[in-house]
């Protein structure tokens, strides 16, 4: 591995904004969170995935990714990242090396397809990506970067993470640092406002930006840049002019929100959109950062009385569900969105949560899982296929929240199932999005569709004279 | 005859060409109890896996070495045999294939000699079948890996044999077949009283099926048994050019004699195979097959009202665009853009000036003044640009449901690709505008005698003032 990004690695790992980071030992935070991959056992994207899901989402730049077919030729458009405008970030743009770049090095191939893409496409900037075979033979993306931008007058951002370096969350971190070390504060804003904040890893994922954004309209805040959701390249390198942050709790992008907290000044708070009063809490700590530096201090009350309004909405939409969802049991495995912050839209509804993962939870979310759920609480460590599929099968809930992974778990068990991962087409995030969730829980649950599947073939049941019993008239049963 | 050209550019936009990995694990996929790894970082694995579960809307076993950059130059052996031993002890899968990957074959890994060693450290390891096939993904495309596993699959399952079953036919099918394909199949020479033998055989693994227990690995599929047995047949059909040298496999093997069908979609091409079931079998052509032989060419010429004419531009693997292409050219389409993946001796046999090796770029660029795009969904943006309707082929088919279903084999699959692209030339039918048909300007003057039109179009004349 090149020292630049062995570097790079250590850097992230040592990241001292993650307060799961500051508990641990020195010895122990230098080992980093890669955990070693079980061969024929393993699940989970690398860390290429990770820079890709963290940096795609910029609609308006050309991302190229350089390596062999295997790394975007099964990858390109599968994300359901959304754009408000620009599509260039959907186009799929690879160096597709053979054998040949592979004995005597991809360097060249990489820098030409450096240039067609500007003569072709001109986008405001090129990201390249590096990949395990093009780092294994040591093909150095970042001079290449260099030459190419100094000769074509753009912009071209190295973005090293290969495959092999580790896990998505790793290549998530890695993808960020691109833009500290290369974009962040390279543009100036046309102007900027005492209002002018950044939302940092949020990826914009089925638009759910959408469902925020209005009740920061409304308040007079201005979305200077997500970083990456819907995100133009430009808004990225000026968004070093922001007077506050919001990091997004995945903690997939602290180190942007901490570096840019020391290199420009801006305060950040972490915080998330999924679940009502963590959306209140998201909009009251933005305004409280806003007004500590320089924003009208009505802002405090203004934001109140929208949380009002909007929370007192939220919860009769959702209220109105509970005669139809009361008492359902619900088996939440989640990767992405945080357990708790759907729990408690969940038991509003009336629903109780039969069992969480808690898999990527953090000790403090256990807790809190605890608070809301009562000790007893069924929180499962790491459920194998195998027990998912029992414990539906058996009943024990009757619906599963999950990822798209284990979707066909379900499906096979003939259980309601609802994707809340990152792949999915439904938007969940705001106010708007707990009310839809628990909308789609009701559309899926009430679905006459299970009573049908579950039905077992008349012949199954009786002997052959059943048709009989099962109420058939004896016309059907005499042929 | 066509021209074989390759895309001079360096830099792939919008690939059509999928790995040679991905088409090694598919084809193992259609293998039952088995378990599929990938020899590499957890990342192409992870992607494969998520590519074939939105194209089949299955759980799809596959697995992972889990290299990282250390043991990559270190060399593969600990990872291998510990991917090996978990899958052993947690899935118990009858038979593991593993494929290697660019990282892996760029370290050079003996992977071969790898499992010599293992084999002879872990005798408990003996009832379960290993199959390695070296695929590396900076060369070749799916259907290459695809078919590089089915011969494999032979060479170190196949045994010579002595008994000949009468009824018996192997069946090769080419990566470009879907279960339903299999399925279609399976009735058409059951017809003939013969017993197919599918390799591999995803009409029983990737079909859709409901199963009673939850399984860590494929669940139906061809029986390592039955590729064991593969000697006994009569004779083996190989479906697609790329099954060629897996069905030379067999014969070199067990003696087995093939037939190969470089497509079974197409009025001719049907006709083909039936007729060789019915020599091979010594039976008649059932009335159920002339049936559907007549309904065809009723289906065949309601359709080429719609078709004929069209200008089509295909992207697809050799195999797939073959047979695509050359129907459509016999229902009087016209193949203006071919694109392609991969070498492949049916290319030049396509009827059309050029076939390009290539991405959707270049089809895409190529199909501006065409009717139709054929390609898997990822033409999706390129038909949205072209403003023309996309017919769907191949994997992957992320949008639309019922992939593993879709039939376009023999008549009764030709008759509903026949109805599928006549159908979107009806949906899409051009409704004729008032002002669709000018007359030129030599046309126009004439009518004024030569005077004012063209006065006017010199501009700044006096009947404007007046
Ligand atoms: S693991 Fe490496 S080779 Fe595989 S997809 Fe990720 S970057 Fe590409």
């Amino acid at each position: 591995m090149a020292a630049t990004l062995k570097q790079k690695i250590a850097d992230v790992f040592d990241e001292s904004g993650c307060d799961k980071n500051l508990a641990k030992s020195a010895h122990e935070r230098k080992k980093g969170c890669a955990k070693q991959l079980q061969p024929g056992a393993a699940a989970g994207g690398c860390a290429f995935d990770g820079a890709k899901i963290a940096l795609q989402p910029i609609a308006d730049v050309a991302h190229l990714v350089h390596g062999p077919i295997a790394c975007e030729g099964s990858s390109w458009d599968n994300r359901s990242s959304a754009s408000s405008g620009p599509q260039l970030y959907r186009t799929s743009f690879t160096t597709d090396i053979n054998e040949l770049d592979v004995i005597y090095g991809g360097e060249k191939r990489l820098y030409r397809s450096i240039r067609e893409v500007i003569e072709k496409y001109d986008p405001p900037a090129v990201f390249v990506y590096q990949t395990c075979v093009t780092a294994l033979i040591g093909d150095d993306i970042e001079a290449v970067c260099k030459a190419a931008g100094a000769k074509f007058g753009k912009p071209v951002i190295p973005v090293n993470a290969p495959g092999f370096a580790g896990a998505k969350n790793l290549g998530n971190k890695l993808g960020a640092e691109a833009l500290l070390d290369y974009v962040i504060g390279t543009e100036e804003p046309a102007f900027t406002t005492a209002y002018d904040v950044n939302i940092i890893g949020e990826y914009n994922v089925s638009g759910e930006l959408w469902q925020v954004k209005p009740l920061l309209d409304a308040l007079g805040i201005r979305i200077l840049s997500c970083i990456s959701g819907d995100a133009r390249y430009k808004e990225v390198a000026s968004s070093h002019r922001a007077k506050a942050a919001m990091m997004v709790c995945s903690k997939s992008m602290i180190n942007v929100a901490r570096k840019m907290e020391d290199r420009y000044g801006i305060p950040f708070f972490e915080g998330s959109f999924y679940g009502i009063s963590d959306m209140s809490d998201a909009l009251r700590n933005l305004s409280r950062l806003l007004v500590d530096r320089g924003a009208g201090a009505d802002l405090i009350e203004r934001t109140e009385a929208l949380i009002g309004a909007e929370e007192a909405r939220a919860w009769s939409r959702i209220k109105a569900y509970t005669p139809r969802l009361a008492g359902k049991r619900v088996l939440l495995i989640t990767g992405g969105v945080k357990s708790w912050s759907v729990v408690s839209a969940l038991q509003e509804a009336g629903m109780e949560v039969a069992g969480t993962s808690v898999k990527k939870s953090t000790k403090e979310d256990k807790e809190r899982i605890k608070e809301i759920m009562g000790d007893d609480a069924h929180m499962i460590d790491d459920m194998v296929p195998r027990e998912m599929y029992a414990m539906l099968r058996d009943a024990k809930a009757d619906i599963m929240l999950s990822g798209g992974r284990s979707q066909f778990v379900a499906l096979k068990a003939r259980m309601p199932w609802l994707d809340i991962n990152q792949e999915r087409h439904y938007a969940y995030a705001g106010y708007e999005g707990m009310v839809d969730l628990v909308r789609e829980i009701d559309r899926t649950l009430s679905n006459p569709v299970w009573a049908q599947v579950r039905r077992p073939a008349p012949w199954d049941v009786a002997g052959p004279l059943g048709a009989k019993t099962l109420g058939f008239p004896a016309a059907a049963s005499a042929s | 005859m066509a021209r074989i050209i390759e895309s001079k550019k360096s830099c792939t936009v919008n690939p059509l060409k999928m790995s040679q990995p991905l088409g090694s694990s598919y084809a193992f996929l259609g293998m039952d109890a088995c378990m599929p790894v990938m020899h590499g970082s957890q990342g192409c694995t992870s992607f494969g896996l998520v590519l074939l579960v939105r194209h089949f809307r299955e759980a799809i076993p596959l697995q992972t070495t889990a290299m990282n950059e250390v043991t990559t130059i270190l060399g593969g052996y600990e990872n291998i045999e510990k991917a090996v031993l978990n899958i052993h002890k947690r899935a118990n899968p009858r038979l593991i294939g593993i494929c290697s990957t660019g990282l892996t074959e760029t370290k050079g890994d003996d992977v071969d000699g790898f499992l010599r060693l293992i084999r002879e450290k872990h005798p408990e390891l003996d009832s379960m079948a290993i199959v390695y096939v070296s695929t590396p993904d900076y060369a070749g495309a799916f259907q290459d890996g695809y078919a590089k596993t089915v011969t494999a699959l032979v060479q170190e399952l196949a045994t010579p044999t002595d008994v000949r079953l009468a009824n018996v036919v192997n069946v090769l099918p080419g990566s470009h077949l879907t279960p339903g394909d299999i399925e279609e199949l399976r009735e058409i020479i059951e017809a003939f009283d013969l017993m197919p033998v599918f390799l591999p055989d995803h009409s029983g693994s990737l079909d859709g099926h409901i199963p009673n227990e939850f399984t860590p690995t494929t669940l139906g599929g061809t029986p390592i048994e039955a590729v064991r047995n593969l000697g006994n047949a009569r004779a083996t059909l190989a479906i697609g050019e790329q099954m060629r040298s897996a069905a030379i496999e067999i014969e070199m093997r067990t003696g087995v004699p093939y037939h190969l069908f470089d497509r079974l979609l197409g009025l001719e091409a049907s006709d083909r195979l039936i007729q060789t079931l019915s020599r091979i079998a010594g039976v008649a052509v059932p009335h159920k097959c002339r049936r559907q032989r007549s309904q065809l060419i009723d289906a065949m010429m309601d359709a080429h009202f719609m078709i004929g004419g069209k200008k089509i531009a295909i992207g697809a693997e050799p195999d797939m665009l073959y047979g695509v292409g050359q129907f459509l050219h016999e229902m009087g389409a016209q193949l203006v853009a071919c694109v392609t993946t991969t070498h492949s001796p049916v290319l030049e046999r396509l009827n059309c000036d050029e076939v390009m090796i290539g991405d959707l770029e270049d089809l895409e660029q190529r199909a501006t003044d065409c009717d139709l795009l054929v390609t898997h969904a990822h033409g999706r943006q390129a038909a949205g640009r072209l403003g023309i309707p996309l017919h769907r082929v191949g994997i992957p088919c992320f949008d639309r449901l019922g992939n593993a279903h879709d039939v376009s084999v023999g008549y009764r699959g030709t008759r509903n690709v026949a109805f599928q692209i006549g159908n979107i030339f009806l949906a899409h039918g051009h409704a004729h505008r008032p002002d669709e048909w000018p007359l030129p300007a030599a046309s126009l003057a004439a009518a004024s005698l030569g005077s004012e039109a063209t006065a006017c179009e010199s501009g700044g004349c006096a009947c404007e003032a007046a």
